[in-house]
């Protein structure tokens, strides 16, 4: 693209198109207010989610049905069928949204496209019981912005996830896209690009939250003759998937992100690190990257300016260390992906031995709203040293599970109760975990804490990438320990003896304990050990690896001491130290006894039975059959 | 320069230097495992951790630390002891307690820190590793029970002998050394210069030695190879006047390295086929005589020789296992002495 | 075992691919990408043939090769099964339908079963976390599963 005004022509042609997902939408989810024309004939967008949550659930075969549909009706050029990236609300996926209504169809199976074609396409009728159940308030139909899930959310770095087609650069466009990269090139100087990122106060939305301005700064100071910017979209930690969606959802937007850092820093190419296990993710930014190509938004000259830029997608192949920076640098690199010792930081000595600026695609997705909107209007949003807003990704124990964005400031409480809806069944909370393999557990007395980098320290856990999980009462902490030291030790890399053989000795120990083998010396052991651990290894994935034990150990002690002393394991979790007994609300139907695969049930019809401890498994299957409850193992 | 303070002692080293060299200028000896100074700091064994005032978080591994201003470092710290303590504890829970048998005994650094730290054995029971030891190879065996993964032979390999025979092998508690698809040594790239089993600080990489020795039995004796002219420094390890093993010396050509012959064929000097005298041909017989007769015997041949069919009737070819200044005192005596240029050098062949 | 992936016909399509990566900078991991993506598996003499190439020590492949798990070193089953061990999907009960898996393919946790059918993974996190417990076989995607829904999938392939 030769200039500023052929970027402005297509919005003008673009906003006519997208403009009818606004109508209804309210004035915070889209662009700036302007009229709502909408596009020539066109009175519906239909959009399919078509993420990777409502992929695996089908949404392409009901989008294909819902192509063939409109064609029978002869819709086609009434009703414009939208495939977007993620909505967030996996929960309620496969997700189908009507606008101008903002109708929220929600689990929607293949056989209900004809109800809805037909009924509300055609007729214009909304089809009641196939709409989301959150969104009928007091008898009324509410548009998806009104639902529980989205009403508290403030989406910016999601702020086009589930809006556009991320495979049509002119949608994004439409929505301001690569305006932020124009004022960039147009009217700021590459140091002013940093001072408003840095005045923005933008942390790492990766892990450990590093003022991202910085960061640039340090890689625009950085001499030589040639520099990088990456994207780190390792996103490794078990739960949190804000990365993927982003780059399902809205691509162009780091590749925008990724191009004004480029100015910034002096740097010409940019490297985008994906986990290979996201194939949507990498084939929709391929798509993204070729369009960008294709009107010279990347390439040489960018808006006729003497900027250069372009970008190479870099897949990694399932090494969770590799969201480690200087691992992921080897890895790009063609090397194992054992992190180097620092410094030399990146930004001196990065891919290559060259500069390189290393962002993660939550850090790089505000950016173009920080350039456009300004450092300001970004450091309004979130808490003193926390600005802007985080994506969580809210999993476990939680009645919406899902991507949800909220100020950084938000309380644990209203993430849980407010978006997520609150724990299944009516249990018990009994703690969140954040941060995932690197961060710890919070119990239920901090609900009331404001979420921010420092807050999430302070409590032993970490924001780290943004997985949230939730648990219940029945969950054991110690299992949960042990089940994110099985992670770690999985994903060590193997290179520094803390980590390699430490984080072994920890699983060991925990195995131990959970069995009902552990000895009280074992949890004084685990946590010295934890300790040297946590203040010896080389990388980020060691040292926060015993984060999950020392965070248990700090408010759930009493759970490990009750597996040690009494052998008994409180949230009734641990196999090993369960026994299954039949209660007196056994009606003596014999489903448990011919569930059992060992025989150790026995009983006659109409009385209750009884389980052989001796012989039973512990295998639960009679549990799972029993339809009055009656089976309990404690 | 840096001016720093290292266990409440003040230090002045260049700008670039690290923690771990700042303290040895001064004589403090921070142990290390995977430290050469020939190669990059990999940091991968952390024994070296040390404690520095206002660090954000943690321990530091003094061999990647560069200096800074005003810095304040201790060694041997209580928290830096304990840290060192756990790391060996977790090296012991990983490695067979064979010292009694085991060759690198009094050679062995996790032996030594063993004891200075007092770690008598590991506190932890559980997996450890399993392999065969490896004994394909004609003049070491690898014993990979034994590795603690500093990776100094794989970095030796690949950076300094440039062989890249092993390499790391898959990750976390699994990783370990290994030639390309688990083969044997033997079958591998190696060249078997050694260099790996010079550097390695344990007993996983050791000589076959052909004697039963301790090390503190040994004395070091520095010399020149032999082999060739490359003049590579080298120790031997002699036990009662019998060379038992060669170690790599830091001599400016070698620094530290040597080859297959340099390392391992030393057999040679107490072999008793080895002449140690010269041999004069008496009646169809060799018997032995003294230097100073072998010499007068050279000296009549070449001047009679000479006198009698001129100096271009003598040649003088020298070989490759001397040093280039003795090649160059060959080719000297032929030009100036003997009056000839009848001088050359098995190389040129 | 069958060697029939070590066709002239692959090995073109690995020397095209690795002459067209020339001018790339650390173009290793993506070439070793598409080379498993030809011959199904980074056996040696594919190593081989691609450090002949690219000129890089066969020691630093392999050491990267079994470092990543994403890379194998012997050709998968004709359906690789993954089941996904992420938080959500683990508790879930994501460890039961391994179980049942196992039980009734015979295949153990990273194994292929012994007429080449099935290959059994355990796999991190896919981001289905919505669907727990799930599982994939090749590209297709099964949610919500229990150990009873098991048998009826398997029998599709």
């Amino acid at each position: 693209m030769k200039s500023i005004a052929e970027l402005e022509k297509i919005q003008r042609e673009s906003l006519t198109k997208v403009n009818i997902r606004r109508i209804k939408q309210g004035k915070n989810t889209i662009g700036s207010e302007e009229s709502f024309n909408t596009e020539d004939g066109v009175r519906s967008h239909v959009l399919v989610c078509a993420g990777t949550g409502c992929t695996s659930s089908k949404s392409l075969e009901i989008l294909k049905k819902l192509e063939k549909e409109i064609e029978k009706y002869n819709l086609k050029d009434e009703i414009k069928i939208v495939k977007t990236g993620c909505f967030g609300f996996c929960e309620a996926g496969p997700i189908i949204v009507v606008y101008p209504e903002g109708t929220f169809y929600s689990h929607i199976k293949v056989e209900d496209v004809e109800k809805i074609t037909e009924e509300h396409l055609l007729n214009g009728n909304i089809v009641k019981d196939l709409l989301f159940k959150g969104s009928i308030k007091e008898d009324e139909i509410v548009p998806i912005n009104e639902v529980d899930f989205y009403k508290k959310q403030k989406r910016m770095a999601l702020r086009n996830c589930g809006l556009i087609n991320p495979e049509d650069v002119k949608e994004y466009i439409a929505l301001d896209g690569y305006k932020a990269l124009a004022k960039a090139l147009s009217e700021m100087t590459p140091e002013e690009v940093i001072e408003e990122v840095k005045n923005s106060g933008l942390r790492g939305r990766g892990g450990g939250g590093f003022p991202t301005g910085l960061k640039w700064g340090f890689t625009a100071n950085a001499v030589d003759d040639e520099k990088y910017v990456a994207c780190n979209a390792d996103e490794g930690d078990p739960g949190a998937f804000m990365d993927r969606s982003i780059l399902e959802g809205d691509p162009h937007s780091l590749i925008e992100a990724m191009a004004i850092a480029g100015y910034a820093v002096g740097a010409e190419l940019g490297y985008v690190y994906v986990r290979a296990e996201y194939p949507i993710a990498v084939e929709r930014l391929q798509i993204a990257i070729d369009q960008a190509r294709e009107i010279e938004l990347l390439g040489k000259n960018i808006f006729g300016t003497d900027f250069n830029f372009d970008m190479e997608i870099r897949l990694g192949a399932g090494a969770f260390v590799c969201g480690e920076e200087t691992a992921l640098i080897n890895s790009i690199e063609g090397k194992r992906g054992m992190p180097r010792p620092r410094p030399p930081f990146p930004a001196n000595k990065g891919i290559f031995n060259k500069p390189t600026l290393l962002n993660n695609v939550e850090t790089y997705a505000n950016v173009p709203e920080i350039i456009l909107k300004g450092a300001e209007w970004f450091a309004n949003i979130g808490t003193e040293r926390s600005k802007g807003t985080k994506v969580f990704a809210l999993g476990g124990k939680i009645n919406n599970t899902g991507l949800l964005e909220v100020p950084m400031g938000t309380t644990l409480r209203d993430v849980i109760y407010e978006v997520g809806g609150g724990i299944p069944k009516n249990k018990d909370f009994k703690a969140v975990q954040t941060g995932g393999p690197s961060g710890g557990c919070i119990p239920s007395d901090y609900l009331d804490t404001a979420i921010d980098y420092d807050n999430l320290i302070e409590l032993g856990s970490m924001m780290g990438s943004g997985g949230m999980i939730v648990m219940d009462e029945d969950n054991c902490m110690v299992d949960i320990a042990r089940f994110f030291l099985d992670f770690t030790v999985e994903e060590s890399c193997g290179k520094c003896t803390p980590c390699r053989e430490g984080t072994k000795r920890m699983l060991e120990l925990l195995d131990k304990i959970t069995s009902g083998e552990g000895e009280m010396e074992d949890i004084d052991k685990l946590e010295s050990l934890a300790n040297t651990i946590k203040s010896s290894s080389l990388c980020g994935l060691g040292q926060t690896a015993p984060n999950p034990v020392l965070s248990t150990l700090k408010y759930f002690r009493h759970e490990y001491e009750a597996h040690v002393k009494e052998k008994t394991c409180p949230a009734g979790n641990c196999q090993d130290l369960l026994t299954y007994f039949i209660t007196d609300g056994c009606k003596g139907c014999t489903l448990c006894a011919k569930a059992c695969p060992v025989n150790a049930i026995s009983g006659k019809t109409k009385t209750q039975h009884i389980i052989n401890t001796e012989i039973c498994i512990k295998c639960g299957a009679c549990m799972e059959k029993c339809p009055f409850d009656a089976i309990i193992k404690k | 320069m840096i001016s720093l303070i290292i266990d409440g002692k003040q230090v002045q080293v260049e700008e670039g230097k690290t923690v771990l060299e700042a303290a040895k200028s001064i004589g403090i000896d921070i142990p290390t495992l995977c430290h050469d100074p020939r190669l990059k700091p990999h940091g991968s064994c952390r024994i070296c951790v040390v404690e520095i005032e206002g660090a954000k978080s943690g321990l530091t591994t003094s061999c990647t630390a560069p200096v800074s201003e005003g810095m304040n470092v201790s060694t041997e710290s209580e928290k830096v002891v304990n840290a060192r303590r756990d790391i060996l504890d977790l090296m012991l829970a990983n490695h067979p307690l064979d010292c009694m048998t085991c060759q690198q005994a009094g050679k062995c650094t996790l032996q030594d820190l063993c004891y200075k730290y007092d770690v008598k054995e590991s506190s932890f029971k559980g997996d450890k590793k399993k392999f065969e030891i490896d004994d394909s190879n004609n003049f070491y065996y690898s014993d990979q029970e034994k590795c603690i993964l500093c990776g100094k032979c794989v970095y030796v390999c690949s950076e300094l002998q440039c062989t890249n025979a092993i390499n790391f092998s898959e990750r976390g508690f699994d990783t370990h050394i290994a030639a390309p698809f688990e083969e044997k040594l033997e079958t591998s790239t190696c060249v078997s210069c050694g260099n790996c089993v010079s550097v390695c600080p344990v007993g996983a990489l050791v000589p076959k030695s052909k004697e039963k020795f301790r090390y503190w039995e040994t004395k070091p004796v520095r010399t020149t190879c032999s082999y060739c002219g490359v003049g590579c420094q080298m120790d031997l390890l002699v036990k009662y006047d019998k060379v038992v093993e060669v170690q790599p010396a830091m001599g400016p050509s070698n620094e530290g390295l040597l080859c297959v012959k340099g390392k391992f064929a030393f057999n040679f000097v107490n072999h008793p086929d080895r002449l140690k005298t010269p041999l004069l041909k008496k009646d169809g017989e060799f018997v032995e005589i003294t230097w100073d007769e072998a010499y007068n015997v050279i000296a009549e041949k070449m001047n009679s020789t000479k006198e009698n069919f001129g100096p271009d009737s003598i040649a003088g070819l020298t070989s490759a296992r001397c040093t280039n200044e003795e090649n160059y005192l060959m080719q000297k005596l032929m030009r100036a002495v003997i009056g000839t240029n009848n001088a050359d050098h098995c190389a040129r062949l | 075992m069958d060697k029939s992936y070590l066709s002239d016909e692959n090995f073109k399509k690995l020397d095209k691919l690795i002459q067209s990566n020339k001018e790339r900078k650390g173009a290793l991991m993506p070439v070793l990408h598409e080379a498993q993506h030809i011959f199904g598996c980074l056996s040696l003499e594919v190593q081989q043939r691609i450090s002949e190439k690219m000129k890089i020590p066969l020691s630093e492949i392999y050491g990267v090769v079994t470092f990543y798990s994403q890379f194998t070193l012997q050709p998968k089953g004709k359906y690789t099964i993954g089941v996904c061990l992420g938080t959500a999907c683990y508790v879930r009960g994501s460890q039961a339908i391994i179980d049942k898996i196992s039980e009734i393919t015979g295949v153990e946790v990273g194994k292929t079963s012994k007429d080449g059918k099935f290959t059994l993974e355990a796999t991190r996190c896919i981001g289905a976390c919505g669907l727990a417990p799930v599982i994939s076989i090749n590209d297709e995607v099964y949610g919500k599963l229990t150990p009873d829904d098991i048998p009826g999938i398997l029998e599709k392939y």
